[in-house]
């Protein structure tokens, strides 16, 4: 006999085993736009802004990043999203800066106008950076350093292979800084985008 | 005097999805080829934003009215979506932002990229957010999503499917990931699935029935747990602080 009572009344078991393990990551899909930045995309009404910042910049340099994001046949992605993490400008990471960017739809560029940080525990000042998207089955975390603003004996440095540590400097330009991601590089790999296991 | 010195569990990249997995065609040129550099855990890893219930509107959690026309629903199965948020540690996640999008009950976005033939739904947007309460509960209500074909070079359908977006309260906690539902056919055929190589891990991403939580003739629910990384506790002996 089928117990109908309880099968109408049945709780669910979890669907987490012991020893809990990390649920797995899944892309974020090419429509990531409709969860996290919902305005960008058009779907607007529902939430009254997009969440792109956790309040409003606080004290310091104002600087502006840009730049784009390429494949591994050097064609920009144009349907990626970043987040960012950093000190403010006293190297305060309990009152961080977060920032939330989409790239350009059309022309692929992001654009990300935040405050220089300040160094933390003494190194170098940086920017913690978080890539997702279609193709992207795991999310990328890699970060932006200054040109102007290095210091080698940081403690992220000396692990970063030498011929590669390009990859990881925003270069000065007219208006702020440029920096590019290279999420494959070629065959050489040397201008691959330093992603870090952390 | 020894320090507790506490960092994340590191990441297990064999349970996570295969970064370079051809048959699905996207991340051929989108995967890194370098392996990642392992480097010591900063505070900038360790720490992230915090987002309260001060983000929230009123119909963030419920996708069947939060794009509807006033008095409409969207079209579907009702169904609640609800679970807890831990850490590997089994301890509750509380306060973290849980973001979710998905297509129509037709599987369709509304997004200008989306160009499947499936109509839209005009009551329906897709997207929906809520904070886990303080026992790391979170909930919300919206319609089941459609499978749908999708362009991989062959005959791809994706499973009915919710995306998640989940914060935790340290940066390298920050986690991507697709709730599928129990009993769909479709979660076998999925290369995207597939990128996940252990049957365990991707029966962690199924959602069960639950019937203890839905409502007689009103609406199903769905329970969906998430684990999000722990930590470790190291302890340096005779180490001055700040080392």
């Amino acid at each position: 006999m089928v117990d109908f009572r309880s099968l109408r009344n049945a709780e669910a078991q979890s669907n987490l085993d012991f020893p809990i393990k990390e649920s797995p990551s899944q892309t974020a899909g090419p429509y990531v736009h409709i969860g996290c930045l919902p305005n960008f995309v058009g779907v607007n009404g529902v939430y009254p802004k997009d969440l792109t910042i956790n309040g409003a910049l606080p004290d310091g340099d104002k600087i502006t990043i840009k730049g784009f994001v390429y494949d591994g046949d050097g064609a920009i992605a144009k349907d990626i999203m970043i987040e960012s993490w950093q000190a403010n400008s006293a190297g305060d990471l309990k009152n961080g800066i977060w920032r939330r960017m989409p790239t350009d739809l059309e022309t692929g560029e992001f654009k990300l106008e935040t405050i220089m940080p300040g160094s933390v525990d003494g190194n170098s000042p940086y920017i913690n950076l978080w890539i997702v998207a279609r193709g992207i089955n795991i999310g990328l975390n890699t970060r932006i350093y200054f040109e102007d603003n290095l210091d080698e004996k940081d403690m992220v440095w000396k692990h970063v292979p030498k011929e590669r540590q390009f990859t990881l400097i925003a270069k000065r330009v007219e208006g702020g800084y440029k920096f590019d991601i290279r999420l494959q590089g070629s065959l050489e790999g040397e201008d691959e985008t330093v992603f870090f296991d952390i | 005097m020894s320090n507790t010195n506490i960092r994340y569990t590191p990441r297990d990249r064999d349970w996570h999805p295969e970064p370079d997995f051809p048959e699905y065609r996207s991340t051929i040129l989108r995967s890194p080829k370098q392996k990642l550099v392992v480097v010591p855990e900063m505070m900038a890893d360790k720490t992230g934003p915090a987002f309260g219930q001060n983000v929230l509107g009123e119909f963030d959690n419920d996708m069947i009215v939060n794009f509807a026309q006033s008095g409409e629903k969207a079209i579907g199965e009702q169904i609640i979506v609800h679970g807890k948020i831990v850490d590997e540690n089994g301890r509750a996640v509380p306060n973290t932002l849980v973001e979710v999008w998905q297509a129509n009950a037709g599987g369709r976005y509304r997004h200008k990229n989306d160009n499947y033939q499936a109509p839209l739904d005009s009551n329906f947007g897709g997207c929906g957010r809520c904070v886990s309460d303080a026992d790391g509960n979170y909930s919300f209500r919206t319609i089941k999503p459609g499978p749908y074909p999708w362009p991989n070079g062959g005959n791809d359908w994706r499973p009915a499917h919710i995306h998640f977006s989940i914060f935790g309260s340290g940066f390298s906690q920050r986690l991507i990931s697709q709730m599928y539902f129990e009993g769909d056919p479709h979660i076998q055929i999925c290369p995207i699935v597939h990128t996940i190589g252990d049957p365990r891990a991707v029966d962690q991403l199924t959602a069960r029935l639950d019937m203890s939580n839905s409502k007689p003739l009103d609406i199903l629910a769905y329970r969906f747990d998430i684990a999000i990384r722990g930590t470790n506790s190291t302890y340096f002996e005779n180490k001055p602080e700040g080392n």
